[in-house]
């Protein structure tokens, strides 16, 4: 099993959900950061004092899916959250050691 | 403003003079009080009634305006200091403030007051203060300008005071210092008698708020993290500008009675067009403010600031409070207008003195206070430089010192200013136990 995660540009996530659920994937999890890469900072100015804004809001998913499927949901999300300008995010792939489903105690894949 | 006399017994002494002198015909048992009688004592109350009731809530102005202003983890504090100091301010008004304000005859200077004392119920005619209005309406139109002086003290020392010293300045200023000062005018007092000249309270209330507040702010000292050592502003942006927004415009629409109101009297055709009057340039007051900080602002620092623009919508409104009556409609313009100005420079102003005044309250209601004092001469030939520039300044000597000194005793008796740890972790734990936002609060 791989644990992928991924770092996107927010308005891209229900693009990316539905691209990747039409693929098969049954779910995933969503958080919202704030992040920064070569989107560098800028400053703003409130009530006449400068201040600086290091951080650009993203969208982070996390997705464990059996590995046969991962290069594929990696190309799905690359595919889909991509704009072509700086601060379309990246995707890293981990390995998983073990997973439960909760309500069943089915166990790895049968748990995914 | 102008009032010299007060309902009670006094009032109801005249209006006995005025019944012997009417033809006995007007209250005999077969017949009803005309218009004439009663008339100008109902439209007036109407006006107390209903003034009172918008300059009530600015109460909520001033809570959505300090709530949007301050970080999530001090929103409950502030909204706390908001609601306790409004009734603070009604129950002191009621136990010593309003009698100490309007002594009726007294030395000019001072005198304390006792509990206010309500008209009996069902008054009638013949026992009423028909050249006025009713204890109750006077009584309930009063204490709401109170809680305005004091809202304005809570908004600039937010996000590092203890509730309790406080609360118990409150106790001070509301019971004690606001109706001492507001007796020397409001009251008949010697600065009336000299022709100072101030409608509804750009001194009175807000200038004394002002003062209250920056003798508060220097005791008190800034915001953890807001003056760096070599000088430098680090902005802390509020929790939520809408709230802000809608404070900002729930104080433009209590303005209206809090000037509207402040004429006194909406008895005579003359009466109730000057209250249309003051409706119509407190409103284009408010408007120069506003669009005078939006159009500095993105002159200045290239983008509009819309705390600065409520800024300077308050400031419009501060700044025509004093003679909102006598003005041409574009006379209310500039003289808002410049209190626009006056918040877009003295805002950075005060954070080169490192004088930490988290909503502005300092540049809004003192700084356009006194050019509203000062701005009545423009328009009211009764007024004199001289005249109002005595009143802002015996206003600011006694307001400040007096400030001062309850300050300072509260900080050495129980100090006013919660420890690093709390004030890094929010007034709303450490104070109140409370989040105001426990489901989204970064803590």
């Amino acid at each position: 099993m791989k644990l992928i995660i991924a770092a996107i540009k927010p308005f891209k996530l229900e693009e990316v959900r539905e691209a990747l659920t039409s693929m098969g994937v049954r779910g995933m999890m969503v958080t919202e950061i704030k992040g920064f890469g070569s989107q560098s900072g800028h400053t703003e100015i409130y009530r006449g004092a400068e201040y600086a804004v290091n951080f650009v809001p993203k969208v982070k998913l996390e997705l464990v899916v059996p590995a046969s499927m991962a290069d594929q949901v990696v190309e799905t999300i690359a595919a889909t959250a991509k704009t072509g300008k700086i601060g379309d995010g990246k995707i890293f792939v981990l390995d998983v050691g073990q997973a439960v489903r909760v309500r069943t105690g089915e166990t790895n894949e049968d748990a995914l | 403003m102008k009032r010299f006399t007060q309902s009670g017994p006094m009032a109801t002494g005249l209006a006995a003079a005025a019944l012997t002198a009417l033809p006995t015909l007007a209250f005999a048992q077969d017949a009803a009080p005309g218009f004439d009688e009663i008339g100008p004592y109902i439209m007036t109350t109407l006006l107390f009634c209903m003034a009172g009731f918008l300059v009530f809530f600015m109460a909520a102005g001033f809570a959505m305006l300090e709530g949007g202003l301050v970080r999530s983890k001090n929103v409950t504090m502030q909204m706390t200091k908001n609601i306790g100091l409004y009734s603070i301010a009604a129950i002191m008004y009621w136990l010593i403030g309003f009698n100490t304000m309007y002594p009726g005859d007294f030395n000019g200077f001072f005198a304390i007051g006792g509990q206010t004392v309500l008209d009996p119920v069902g008054v009638a005619a013949a026992a009423a203060a028909l050249d006025y209005a009713p204890v109750g309406s006077d009584f309930f139109f009063q204490p709401v300008f109170v809680a305005a002086t004091a809202s304005i003290v809570s908004g600039a020392l937010a996000e590092r005071i203890h509730i309790s010293p406080f609360l118990i300045f409150v106790f001070v200023l509301t019971g004690v210092m606001y109706p001492i000062s507001g007796s020397w005018q409001w009251g008949g007092g010697w600065l009336s008698e000299m022709g100072f000249s101030d409608f509804a309270g750009s001194t009175v209330v807000h200038s004394v708020g002002g003062w209250a507040a920056l003798a508060g702010a220097i005791v008190l000292g800034p915001r953890i993290g807001k003056y760096g050592k070599d000088g430098k502003v680090h902005p802390i942006p509020g929790s939520n500008l809408a709230l802000a927004t809608l404070g900002t415009f729930i104080l433009w629409l209590g303005w209206f009675g809090f000037n509207g109101g402040s004429q006194l009297a909406m008895g005579t055709v003359g009466d109730v067009s000057d209250v249309s009057r003051i409706f119509a340039n407190t409103n284009m007051a408010a408007a120069a403010g506003a669009v005078t900080a939006l159009i500095l602002t993105q002159a200045v620092y290239g983008k509009p600031d819309l705390t600065m623009v409520l800024n300077g919508a308050l400031a419009g409104l501060v700044s025509i409070t004093a003679e909102p009556l006598a003005p041409t409609l574009f006379g209310a313009l500039w003289i808002g207008a410049i209190g626009g100005v006056i918040v877009v420079f003295t805002v950075p102003m005060l954070d080169k003195f490192k004088i930490d005044d988290v909503v502005g309250a300092i540049p809004v209601h003192l700084f356009a206070g006194i050019w509203g004092t000062i701005a009545v001469v423009f328009y009211n030939s009764d007024a004199s430089l001289g005249t109002q520039l005595t009143g802002i300044v015996a206003y600011g000597v006694f307001t400040f010192v007096a400030s001062l000194v309850v300050w300072f005793i509260l900080k050495a008796v129980m100090g006013i200013r919660v420890g690093e740890e709390e004030e890094i972790n929010g007034l709303d734990m450490s104070e109140l136990g409370m989040e105001a936002y426990p489901e989204f609060s970064k803590g």
